[in-house]
């Protein structure tokens, strides 16, 4: 189970220059290998939080348990680095190593080849492991990202519109490649995404966010 | 003996360019990642060199090095080492005079990598060294050989802060650009225009370099 609350107020130079208009205050539980889905609206916080459990930005106050670990406490004054949380973070577009392959990007997380070779052949990537990003299309830089993430083995896995780059046709098989990683791997798995439809194809549960608070949550169909 | 001072010419470019890589990367790093208004203080310092005449640090850094200053003193007590009129003092005078060159280098090199390069490293539980070093670097390889051109180039070719601090000692201090100057002083133009031929090949070439890695870069990003 990961339970978090995370309050982070957002600087008032950014609110002046629009620069999204709130901080965040969002509090829930996320069941152990669920993938929840989180929603809202641009300038909604949606990144922000994803951003705050990675460590990537600090939480104001609040706290962060991971199946039973403590990363971030801000009353017990425990607030661990990001590489020291296990988490496996795709951004919204990849961010990629530009001067690994294929291969030694997933190598990068985690320096087992077998590991990464199973990967690679789990998400369709094994004909392009010793070619560059740049060498790659979107769809196959979407995977090599959440095979990195992956690599690390992470206890929450988290998504940061991970479709938005691609066209429709290829959006379906990114999908599946998400879905088939969470089936091999049952991580618990928080997606970012502003499109309804991969909310309801892949998620188990969503979180509506607005203004950076939680507006409502529901089940999907399991 | 007319290469003699090309040869310490060389040899003084060789040192400052290999210890300015090693000595400018973490202040490139410094400047470029973290956000305090005070460090622009300490960046305007390290880019002064570049907008003062090299006799006004030539002679701010004769009066530093000199035996009977507070620090010039306290080297040639403890380590027996004297920087002025030496080919140390040369050295160490090059380096504050090429500072400026390697950091901009260094600094617009970092600047044009995308930032969450950083966070997607730590992301995947690696530390600051290890992501300058596999990730950074390898990324900004132009930069860097941009900057070390640069530098290498501009210790060549520096003469006010050499004469200032180094004078005009045969085998020591006497770089090509001095023997230039002082050949003219007597005179001797068959000779000068050695050196200055020489100079210009050397320096010609170094521009070239650096003007064909710039377009071969720009072709690459098209």
């Amino acid at each position: 189970m990961i339970r978090f609350y995370v309050r982070k107020s957002h600087p008032a130079r950014r609110r002046r220059s629009g620069q999204g208009q709130f901080g965040i205050d969002v509090e829930f539980t996320l069941r152990s290998g669920s993938i929840t889905g989180v929603i809202g609206a641009s300038g909604s916080g949606k990144t922000t939080l994803l951003r705050t459990l990675a460590g990537l930005t600090h939480a104001d106050e609040g706290f962060l348990e991971v199946e039973g670990n403590t990363w971030f406490n801000s009353a017990m004054n425990i607030r661990l680095p990001p590489q020291k949380r296990q988490v496996g973070l795709v951004f919204q577009d990849y961010v990629l190593f530009p001067n690994l392959t294929v291969r030694q990007n997933v190598l990068f997380a985690r320096n087992e080849r077998e590991d990464a070779d199973r990967l690679l052949q789990l998400l369709g990537l094994s004909a392009h492991a010793n070619h560059y990003p740049n060498e790659i299309s979107g769809g196959q830089q979407q995977r090599t990202a959440l095979a990195r993430a992956l690599a690390r083995r992470p206890l929450l896995l988290l998504l940061d519109e991970p479709f938005s780059a691609l066209d429709e046709g290829l959006r379906e098989q990114a999908r599946e490649a998400v879905r088939a990683a969470h089936s091999a791997t049952g991580v618990t798995t928080l997606l970012v995404s502003h499109d309804r439809i991969d909310i309801e194809r892949l998620c188990d549960e969503v979180i509506e966010l607005d203004g950076g608070r939680v507006r409502g949550s529901d089940f999907g169909e399991e | 003996m007319i290469w003699q001072p090309l040869l310490l010419s060389l040899r003084l470019g060789v040192i400052v360019t290999a210890v300015m890589i090693v000595v400018t990367l973490p202040l490139a790093a410094l400047f470029t990642r973290v956000r305090r208004r005070w460090l622009a203080l300490l960046e305007s310092l390290a880019t002064l060199p570049m907008v003062l005449p090299p006799t006004v640090v030539g002679f701010y850094l004769l009066i530093a090095f000199a035996p009977n200053s507070p620090w010039g003193g306290w080297l040639n007590r403890t380590i027996g080492l004297r920087l002025a009129f030496s080919f140390a003092g040369i050295v160490l005078a090059s380096c504050i005079s090429s500072l400026p060159f390697m950091l901009q280098s260094l600094k617009s090199g970092m600047q044009s990598l995308d930032a969450r390069l950083w966070e997607a490293s730590y992301s995947l539980g690696k530390g600051r060294v290890t992501t300058l070093l596999r990730v950074i670097l390898p990324n900004m390889r132009p930069a860097i050989f941009s900057g070390m051109i640069l530098t290498f180039a501009h210790t060549l070719g520096e003469f006010g802060v050499v004469l200032m601090v180094g004078g005009s000692i045969p085998g020591q201090t006497r770089t090509i650009s001095v023997a230039l100057f002082e050949r003219v002083e007597a005179l001797d133009f068959t000779v000068a225009h050695h050196y200055a031929l020489v100079m210009v090949v050397i320096s010609y070439t170094a521009v070239l370099v650096l003007n064909l890695l710039q377009r071969s870069q720009l072709e690459r990003r098209a």
